[in-house]
């Protein structure tokens, strides 16, 4: 059986609710109408054979309506056909089930797109922040996040000194002689003779 | 009429309430452990936090995100050909295998993933078998050196070397080699390169053949790692689970042979398996995987179209204008490829809207780029689909009943890398 004909197999099943299977590069999408129903779409597509969860991820369609499309890649490892399903959900509702229960690889993804995008889960026993650390207030992989970043409350993790530009122990010294004599490794402690035929890196200054 | 009884019979699990129960003033109070994110056998900045009873885990939480670097956000904000040096940071210990991956993901959004030149394909598959093995000796080596064997670590090093001069001998970069472009590569081998990797493959036969000696039949090796981090084919699949850790829990699938891609078909290779699924056998497979790796490699050397010096100046980028840049003296005597450059610079390769996503079968397992594009030069979204990160979910449900000295062993079977697994 193609992925095409099981992607009709599972328009036929849940009718109007799903719209007609698009290719595109060779692979199979199905759109669903309704986010309510991904849980029931994904048990049925498990039980005729996609047995594994490639991944789920989410694009934020920003100035749309609606706002979030997530999308499921799902797998047969037996027949190694891939499909794609595909819904929609609104930026009110921002909400939809989680299909941990078929699979159990979707607790991290689940918990990945609630931390970057902000969708929530219904029914994730444990929707947590994955990546960004607990209490960070913001979804950064939305388009209304700038690309810079925002400041936040929390302090600074690390606080370290600029690195010194002029004689600390590991910066090339600008000068017009060679690599070989520009490398850090080859200047002497200080009080030791210096073997350097370039006199300009005397004192770790250019004169 | 037999009057009814009732019998007393307590299943095992209500016994083991029952006993439970009964020993709880005996038994200490449970300890939380935290171990990472800079300890040196989570290889990178994972965190754990065990919980304990005695030197039995109880329960494992994982903790990752230390080196998020939002990859994801960075690739929708520059063109196509821009993200090429950021996959080298993601699995960084198979770049040359990331660049190939990324550059397919996009070819196929483009249409043209089944129309590369034959010399491209031939390249970008034993760049990616030079980084399947480099990344196994690698993983090898750490997963030796955390379970008591250094020796290894040592041999496994001085190989990798070599395969960091084959690197820098085709792209001038020892590890962030970004060697492919969107549509080909970014130079043809140099004339030597063939030989190097004939040369690197009879000494590396000798020196996996000296690992082996060391490890496959080792008492201690085979004690510490035997029965331990067993998972089953089921489980393994539910986990979604790929790469060598999927075909240690004896599930046949491999992307090279179960969605072929570039020249693979052509090539003959075995895929290896393991029965049980615990450490051992991931072990055992990522062995095979080598040796695998070393017969494609060659018969890489021997059939790589106009052979090891191109004399037959096979191209090893796609023609078009559209996608490549043209040659340097053309962009300065010629037009039309002026404008294709500046295009092409300036804004970018201009891909079809659509959506498509593709998985290549990496060192640690499938790595997938899904590519959301609206048009232009810029992805609209670029998911990745990192093997570590979802190796690495298992964790929870696999630590648990072990001793704590078992983590690193358990850690290095399922060789992930955070750069990865974070993004």
């Amino acid at each position: 059986m193609s992925a095409l004909e099981s992607a009709n197999k599972i328009k036929a099943k849940f009718g109007d609710l799903i719209a007609e299977p698009t290719e595109f590069r060779g692979e199979i999408t199905l759109k669903l109408a309704d986010a309510e129903k991904i849980f029931d779409v994904c048990r049925f597509a498990k039980s005729i054979g996609f047995d594994y969860l490639v991944d789920i991820c989410s694009v934020d369609n920003y100035g749309e309506d609606p706002r979030w499309t997530v999308i499921y890649h799902l797998r047969g490892v037996a027949n190694g056909q891939d499909l794609r399903i595909k819904t929609d959900v609104s930026e009110e509702k921002s909400e939809l089930p989680s299909v941990l229960p078929i699979w159990r690889t979707a607790n991290w993804h689940e918990r990945e797109v609630y931390d970057l995008m902000g969708i929530r889960f219904s029914g994730h026993p444990d929707l947590r922040r994955i990546l960004m650390w607990e209490g960070y207030p913001y979804h950064p992989l939305r388009k209304d996040f700038p690309l810079a970043g925002k400041p936040t409350d929390l302090p600074g993790v690390a606080f370290t000194k600029v690195t010194p530009m002029e004689g600390g122990p590991f910066v090339t010294l600008p000068s017009s002689s060679d690599s070989i004599a520009r490398e850090p490794r080859v200047r002497v402690p200080e009080g030791a003779e210096r073997a350097v035929s370039d006199q300009r890196l005397i004192d770790g200054k250019l004169k | 009429m037999a009057q009814v009884q009732d019998i007393e019979i307590r299943d095992s699990a209500a016994l083991t309430a029952a006993a439970a129960e009964e020993l709880q003033d005996v038994q200490g109070e449970k300890m939380v452990l935290n171990m990472g994110p800079s300890h040196p056998a989570t290889h990178g900045v994972l965190r754990i936090v065990l919980e304990l009873d005695g030197e039995v885990i109880t329960k494992a939480d994982p903790d990752v995100g230390y080196l998020h670097r939002g990859d994801e956000k960075i690739a929708e904000n520059m063109t196509y050909t821009q993200f090429i040096p950021y996959t080298d940071r993601l699995d960084y210990l198979a770049p040359l295998a990331n660049n190939v991956a990324y550059a397919l993901a996009v070819e196929k959004l483009l249409g043209i993933h089944d129309k590369l030149p034959p010399r491209c394909q031939y390249i970008r598959v034993m760049c990616a078998e030079l980084a399947r093995i480099s990344s196994h000796l690698l993983g090898l080596g750490a997963f030796a050196m955390d379970t008591g064997a250094v020796t290894v670590f040592l041999l496994t090093f001085t190989e990798r070397e070599k395969i960091y001069n084959i690197a820098e001998a085709a792209s001038g970069a020892r590890l962030t080699n970004s060697y492919t472009r969107i549509g080909g590569l970014m130079r043809d081998v140099p004339p030597n390169w063939v030989d190097m990797i004939r040369v690197f493959l009879k000494e590396f036969a000798v020196a996996l053949d000296e690992a082996n000696t060391l490890l496959t039949r080792n008492r201690i090796w085979v004690d510490r790692l035997r029965d331990l981090g067993v998972v089953s084919k089921e489980m393994a699949i539910d986990y979604a689970l790929s790469g060598p850790n999927l075909r240690g829990s004896g599930v046949e699938f491999d992307l090279r042979k179960n969605q072929p891609y570039l020249c693979y078909k052509d090539l003959d290779f075995d895929i290896a398996v393991g029965s049980t699924g615990d450490c051992y056998d991931r072990y055992l497979v990522r062995m095979e995987e080598m040796k695998q790796s070393m017969r494609i490699l060659e018969q890489c050397c021997n059939k790589i179209p106009g052979g090891a010096e191109n004399k037959s100046h096979e191209p090893v980028s796609i023609q078009d204008g559209k996608i490549t840049l043209p040659s340097k003296q053309k962009v300065l005597t010629s037009m039309e490829e002026l404008i294709h450059q500046f295009m092409l610079v300036t804004e970018g390769i201009n891909c079809p809207p659509g959506e498509t996503y593709f998985g290549h079968e990496n060192p640690k397992g499938e790595l997938g780029f899904y590519i959301n594009s609206k048009g232009g030069g810029t992805p609209n979204r670029l998911k990745i689909r990192a093997p570590s990160f979802i190796n690495l979910s298992i964790l929870g449900e696999l630590l648990p009943g072990c001793m704590i000295s078992d983590v690193p062993v358990v850690l290095g079977s399922l060789d992930f890398v955070m750069g990865e697994s974070d993004r």
